[in-house]
């Protein structure tokens, strides 16, 4: 295993953020957290590379202790935290040369590695452009060119998408994707189901400081839900007659006005509720389950908290 | 103790390649401070005063004011620019998912503080030298001090900077403890010479009359017992500051 925790415990004062986690990110997989603000997911990051240290449990990473060794840990891995953290006078390159001598790297493997970087990250264009002049996409994609300076084993991500434009989204998704194909293994945090579902391999969902499922994204939908979904507008006093005939759905959760349905095969349910709706007033939508689903209805809320 | 070199010295080069890009809009107003005091103070009341201590009024300013520029390297360092690096910037947070550790973090900062200190208090030095204000090369005996004074200062300064919660606060350190320091440390005038007996331990305690003392000393060619004292001081006070700060380093980087 990559990542090793077993039983880990956070207690900030009276405010428990991480309660009793255990995590295997075994070699070469993309390793996804997901789940809303604050619920402990920023927290393990940080233990994991040994900035914080875990009240209770214990973390190897490497099948190293994190506690005993963490220069040697994290002389292997890469973080990519949430808040950019770049020198706002200095250009991308610059910028790159200060961080890779954190990692002791020296002339010519820093500018040979700091050249691959650029190319990889597709940061040619502005290279020597004060970095308080960029924008946030470009931004974004140096502080993760910051984090693989030195080649990690482990690629951590908190958060590497939040507030960026949809085509930076894909561009950065199909970096780590690169990665990991080049066996990078990757871990993040993401409160976006979507980024969950398409980049990871594994996903644990994270609520209140603890995993309350984890699997394959399409495993999790299968075994939690049901693979297709359909949504449709009704008041709970109309479901009774609305449904009355129709094929039973695995499973149905409510979202005020909004009633989601999932099931195996949507065909025959979605015809019977065609010929109830004619005009299509309910705004039916058929639809894959997704992993937001997924979370709804293991923790109730959405995972936008609301 | 976890330090290592290699690492600290990685973090003293982030400040270094910073400051390559700034220094001529850095250096020049705190360069040029002392040098308005020198010529204010220094040749313009020095006029009335016929002899200060066997020599001129202005030659027995210049050792204190290189102390002076040591202090201003070194504590503009410690002060703002750590306080954003730590709270506004989190560059701290950055080096540590490196091999960074906190020590590293800690021994490199007070590396750059005292060679900031070096810088203006060194550039200092050569301008007396031409005003003819040193004689050398007995007055080279200074050059030890001034790192000396760098690493008292970037001790204080780190130490208030752990301690306060905003930025607001360094007005004060600045006002009321900088300033007082500069005016009453034997830099214009021998202060025990205006103390009441029962007063003179309150001199001992400034930190800046031990670098200035041994500066006017080194100036003078003439380094005795009191010299002995002065340097400890100066070691035991940074020593103590820094075994505090690097406590408090680890509490705010590692939670």
């Amino acid at each position: 295993m990559i990542v090793e925790a077993r039983s880990v415990v956070k207690r900030f004062g009276e405010r428990l953020a991480v309660d009793g986690i255990d995590l295997d990110v075994a070699p070469g997989v993309c390793f996804g957290l997901l789940g809303p603000n604050g619920a402990g997911k920023t927290t393990t990051l940080r233990m994991v590379y040994g900035v914080s240290r875990p009240t209770a449990g214990s973390i190897r990473v490497f099948g190293i202790d994190i506690a005993r060794d963490p220069r040697a840990v994290r002389a292997r891995l890469g973080v990519t935290l949430q808040e950019n953290v770049l020198i706002e006078a200095l250009s991308p390159v610059e910028n790159l040369r200060v961080f890779g001598r954190y990692h002791l790297l020296r002339e010519p493997a820093l500018s040979r590695r700091i050249d691959a970087l650029v190319d990889f990250l597709e940061l040619r264009s502005h290279a020597a452009v004060p970095v308080q002049r960029l924008s946030g996409g470009f931004k974004r994609r140096l502080a993760i060119a910051m984090s693989l300076m030195n080649e990690p084993e482990l690629l951590v991500l908190d958060e590497p998408t939040t507030g960026l434009d949809p085509a930076v989204r894909l561009a950065l998704w199909a970096r780590v994707r690169d990665l990991r194909a080049n066996g990078t293994t990757v871990l993040l945090t993401t409160h976006y189901m979507d980024e969950a579902q398409r980049l990871c391999d594994r996903v644990a969902i994270v609520a209140n400081g603890r995993i309350i499922a984890e699997g394959a994204p399409a495993e999790l939908i299968s075994a939690t839900l049901a693979p297709e979904t359909v949504e449709i507008d009704c008041e709970p006093g109309e479901e009774s007659a609305l449904f009355d005939g129709t094929p039973p759905a695995r499973h149905r959760l409510r979202s005020g006005r909004r009633l989601m349905l999932y099931v195996d095969d949507a065909a025959r349910l979605v015809e019977r509720l065609h010929q109830r709706d004619p005009t299509n007033r309910r705004a039916l939508v058929v639809r894959p389950t997704n992993l937001e689903d997924v979370f709804l209805r293991l923790a109730g809320t959405s995972l936008e908290g609301a | 103790m976890s330090l290592s070199v290699p690492h600290a010295v990685a973090v003293w080069r982030r400040n270094a390649s910073m400051y390559r890009r700034i220094w001529m809009l850095n250096i020049l107003p705190n360069f040029f401070e002392p040098v308005l005091y020198l010529l204010s103070i220094g040749i313009g009341v020095g006029a009335y005063i016929s002899q200060m201590g066997g020599t001129s009024y202005a030659a027995f300013l210049a050792p204190g004011l290189v102390c002076v520029a040591a202090m201003n390297g070194a504590s503009f360092e410690v002060t703002y620019n750590i306080f954003v690096r730590l709270n506004f910037e989190k560059q701290y947070d950055a080096m540590l998912t490196t091999p960074i550790q906190p020590d590293d973090v800690l021994f490199g900062e007070v590396l750059w503080a005292v060679t900031r200190s070096a810088i203006y208090g060194i550039c200092f030095f050569i301008v007396i030298t031409l005003f003819g204000l040193a004689r050398l090369p007995a007055a080279l005996l200074v050059l030890p001090v001034i790192p000396l004074t760098g690493l008292l200062f970037a001790a204080i300064g780190l130490a208030f900077s752990l301690r306060i919660q905003t930025i607001d606060l360094y007005s004060f350190y600045f006002t009321l403890f900088l300033t007082p320091l500069f005016l009453f440390s034997d830099v214009f005038f021998p202060l025990k010479e205006r103390l009441a007996g029962g007063w003179l331990w309150v001199a001992e305690a400034l930190p800046l009359l031990h670098p200035v003392r041994l500066a006017r000393a080194g100036f003078a060619g003439r380094i005795d017992l009191n010299a002995l004292w002065d340097v400890t001081y100066i070691v035991v006070v940074s020593l103590l500051l820094l075994v505090w700060a690097r406590g408090a380093v680890r509490a705010r980087l590692i939670s």
